[in-house]
Formats: structure tokens, sequence, C-alpha cells
């Protein structure tokens, strides 16, 4: 379980605080989306659940963070590694750059939280698998494409198997069958109990992973409730949110004037596509 | 306004033994807007490096208007092709806002009034015009993104290349850089980018390209391209035609690539 209690954020130097008084639960085995528009405080909640604010991005933190209901503030960075894991938009902030294969980086992780050997090999193949990357096992991480640089750093992270997962934008530079293999570890994750936040841009995406979604606005929590009634929310558009495809087409429909039997054609369709 | 084109161009990455392309052949025409389609690690960003000389072709050719870009300097290919990354933060330096944009038209020789009308166009383009004083840091990552777009497009090269410009934007950046698209088609530029987003791309491109494993394995229009008769195409090489399409199909309303023409499709027979 994850938990924000009235966290507030504000950068070193910054005029105003990123985030405002967030209070959030993210129980096991749920998967929270969390949407907003540019700089809403979307990463800066990431950050901070990770425990990578404050401590390596200067600014004051002010509420609580609670890791299965103990306060994160006193626990040193490297005890947060193997409890929480932070998965970053941009892959190469990820990748550890010490590695000269896939194979390393991905067995990185499970090697210094000090497994035994066999383990670290089950769990590395395991990941691999997941994300059918294991052809890519010999390569070297810095001469692959970004997006295959997204699926190794996922990778990573699933073999790290924290119980607390946060992602900021996991799935930004990934094609359609990368992001569903995303989608597909992310709830085979909490279906073994963890708790994980993911902030992204594709709310089609977050219409088929999550069970709640949150949308923040200007540092604060605008909407929280279930992922349905969150994305077809008439207010997303105010709050800088795309909706999903299917309710968008739904709402077109509807403004050009189709008749009731076929909008329920449409909306057959519609949730039929959403979800192959 | 130049013709872009690529013979049978191979590329294998220095330290690398995969054909990151292998035979591309392809010829871009002036004012076209193209897409640029494919799974992760099909060679799409070391095609477009191709484009502005970032990258040379292991063998094959590429050429603009006939000549060979192997024989151009660097700063003719500057001139004519514009290429903004993926990643913003490999091509941002300055300390504001307003000098970063400045930097490549003033290499360009753009002076006094043609420089400070490039880099106010640029910045109004992508909605950054109160921001030129600001530390280009002090920006979030969506409107860094936005700032390394604005720069490239400050240079008023003939051909303007994005490697996935909507990646990390949010409605309203989305909607910004459709209408740079626009306004650069307006202007009879051409545009090419690669994207994931497969609504943006139906609807905002005159034509898609798609690749798979370093060579290009489909190209047409998006109505053509997003078919079902293309689906299999597509799926070969991980990629999942846009829901407008998915839906058409399912409702036997033909080929729909886009939310416009699958309302249109719907109403016409219902």
């Amino acid at each position: 379980m994850l938990t924000f209690e009235s966290v507030s954020y504000r950068y070193a130097g910054a005029a105003r605080p990123s985030l405002q008084d967030v209070s959030l639960v993210i129980g096991s085995g749920e998967v929270v989306g969390l949407v907003g528009a540019s700089e809403a405080g979307k990463t800066t909640l990431c950050l901070v659940a990770a425990g990578l604010a404050p401590r390596t991005v200067r600014g004051t933190l002010s509420g609580r963070i609670l890791l299965d209901g103990t306060d994160m503030a006193p626990l040193a960075i490297h005890e947060l590694a193997g409890r929480v894991g932070i998965a970053f938009a941009n892959p190469a902030t990820q990748l550890s750059g010490v590695a000269g294969t896939v194979y390393e980086e991905v067995a990185f992780g499970p090697m210094n939280l000090g497994l035994p050997r066999s383990e670290v090999i089950d769990r590395t193949d395991a990941a691999l698998r997941a994300l059918k990357i294991i052809d890519l096992a010999e390569r070297e991480p810095a001469l692959l494409s970004g997006g295959q640089q997204q699926l190794v750093a996922m990778a990573g992270l699933l073999a790290l198997g924290p119980a607390h997962l946060v992602l900021d934008e996991p799935t930004a530079q990934l094609d359609p069958a990368g992001t569903r293999l995303v989608a597909q570890a992310l709830a085979r994750l909490a279906m073994d109990g963890a708790s994980i936040l993911v902030a992204e841009q594709k709310t089609d995406l977050l219409a088929s992973i999550c069970d709640r979604v949150v949308v923040l606005d200007a540092g604060r929590v605008a909407l929280d409730g279930p992922a349905a009634e969150v994305l077809g929310d008439p207010r997303l558009a105010d709050l800088g949110v795309a909706a999903p495809a299917s309710v968008r087409l739904r709402r077109l429909a509807d403004a050009a004037g189709a008749s009731p039997a076929t909008l329920s054609h449409l909306d057959g369709a519609l949730a039929l596509e959403a979800t192959t | 306004m130049p013709e872009l084109a690529m013979e049978s161009v191979v590329h294998v990455y220095e330290r690398g033994s995969v054909r990151a392309l292998d035979g591309v052949s392809l010829r871009i025409s002036a004012g076209e807007r193209v897409a640029l389609i494919g799974q992760n690690g099909s060679g799409k960003t070391t095609l477009v490096r191709h484009l502005n000389g970032l990258l040379r072709p292991t063998s094959g050719r590429v050429s603009l208007d006939g000549r060979d870009a192997a024989l151009m300097r660097v700063a003719q290919l500057a001139r004519s092709v514009g290429l903004v990354f993926q990643d913003p933060d490999r091509q941002i330096f300055a300390g504001s806002v307003a000098a970063e944009v400045e930097f490549g038209p003033r290499n360009l020789g753009f002076r006094d009034a043609e420089l400070r009308g490039a880099v106010d166009d640029a910045l109004a383009a992508v909605g950054l015009a109160a921001e030129s004083r600001t530390n280009p840091y002090d920006l979030g990552a969506s409107r860094r993104k936005l700032l390394a777009l604005a720069s490239v497009l400050a240079m008023r090269t003939p051909v303007l290349v994005m490697d996935e410009p909507t990646t990390g934007q949010d409605q309203r950046g989305v909607a910004t850089v459709r209408g740079v698209i626009e306004g650069a088609h307006a202007a009879g530029r051409t545009v090419i980018a690669i994207s994931h987003d497969m609504e943006f791309v139906a609807s905002a491109f005159d034509r898609v390209v798609v690749m798979g494993a370093g060579r290009v394995v489909g190209d047409g229009p998006p109505a053509s391209v997003f078919a079902a008769a293309s689906w299999e195409m597509l799926r070969s090489t991980y990629l999942e035609p846009p829901m407008a399409a998915r839906a058409g199909e399912r409702l036997g309303l033909g080929s729909t690539p886009t939310d416009d023409s699958l309302i249109s499709a719907l109403v016409r027979t219902g």
C-alpha cells in the first residue's frame, strides 16, 4: 500500500508549489492512473512517491508518504530501492550505463539486492520474456532504439519486483504491441499484490489497465474515482486531458446527430475494440 | 523545394552487426506530409537521421533534388532539412528560450529583422512567445520539447523532420504540434514525422510509410494503410490501426482511418 497524506512539494527556487495537499491511497493490488495537463504535477508526484524528491532533487516536502504504513521520510535511498521502483519517461535516464549487454542491465537491480545467483537468473529471464525482448539479451543497451531501451528499463524494474511501483509515462516511446506487453506485465504485478501508480497521456491505455484514475490540476487532485467514470467525465477536457478514443468517438457521433440505434451499434463496436 | 530520395539505403551502426536499415528506397516530393510508423527498433530514427546527414549510408544513396547528400556540406544540408530530436535535452543548451531559438537561424546567416521574425514566429507557433527570457530548464519536459521544435522551425528549412513530436504532450501540446504541421504545410514545406500515435498519424498526414525490420513494408495514404486489407501488414510490424478504423470495419463502413471519416460514414448510413 502506498499512501500520500497531505503531500505538498515545492522545488528549490520555484515560485509556487508543484504539489499541494495531495492525499491518495493506492491499495495492494491496485493500479491507479495519474493524468493531468503538462506541468500539473504528475512527474513531481512520481519523484516524491519514489523518494527521489527531495533526496536527489532539491525542494521542500510537507505531509507524509507511507509504504505499507511506514513513513518513508527516515529511509535512506538504498533502503527504498528494493521497496519502491520508478520508471521514467526517458529510458536513457533509467539505464545504468555500466552494463555491456541488455542481460546485464536487467540483472543489475536484483544483483544489487544481494539475491542468490539462481534467483537473479530466474528473475532476469522472466522479465526479458514478459516483455518479449529475450532476443535483445546480448545487445548493447546504448545501441538500441528509444522504444527498445524503454522496454529494457521496464524489464529491469520487473526483475526488481518491488511491492510499490511508480511509472512516469512508461510507454511514451513504445509501439502499440510494446505498450500492450507493459500493460500485461503491470496487471500481473498487481495480481501479485503490488501497488502501482502510472502517469500517462494515453488515456486509452489507462482505461484498459486501471481500477482508478486521479486527475491533477495545478498540483492538486481535481478528480479521483473509478477509471470509467473519471475518463468519461466531461470536465476532463478543461483539465487538459484527452478522453479515450471510445469516449471521444461516442461524443462526436452524438453531436453529429446519429440515431439512437446507430449510437448503440457504435457503442458495441467500441466496447469490443477497447478490449482487444 | 527539394525532393528527397533514398535509394537502396543500408545502414549498419559501427559497433553493431544489425542492419538498422536494410535496403530502403523512398521518394518524398516537396510539400508532402509523411508519417513514418513501425515497431520499436524498426529503423525509423535511423532513417530520418540520414535525411540531414547526421548519419551516412553504409551503402546506397540519399539525395536532395538529385544531388548526392554525401557530397554536400553539413551546412548545406542544415539549410534544407531541419531535424527535431525525440529527446529535447539532446539539443537544448542555451541559457534562455530566445537564445536557444536564435542559435540555428543565426548560424544560417539570418540577421536583424529576419532573425527576429524567424525567432518570434517560431516561438509563437509553439505557444512560447511569453517565455523568451526563461531558462529552458525551468520549463517542464513537454514545453522543452516544444522549444526544441521551435529552434528547428526558426531555421525555416524547406523540410521539417520530427521524431515523435507528440510524445509527452498533453491535449493542448498535441494541438500545438498539429498547428505547426498545418502551418508548415501551408507554407509549402515538406513535413516528415515519426509517431506511434496512430490517430495523430491518420488525421495529420497525407501519406504513411510503414517500417518493419529496417525495410519499408507499407506506403500509401492513411485510407489505404489503415484499411482492413493492410491490417495483417501492420500487425506484422506490431502496429494497430487507429480506433476509428477498427470501429468502422466492425460496423461495415469501409476504411475510416480518422474520427471525421468514421462519424460521417456512420451518420450517412444510419
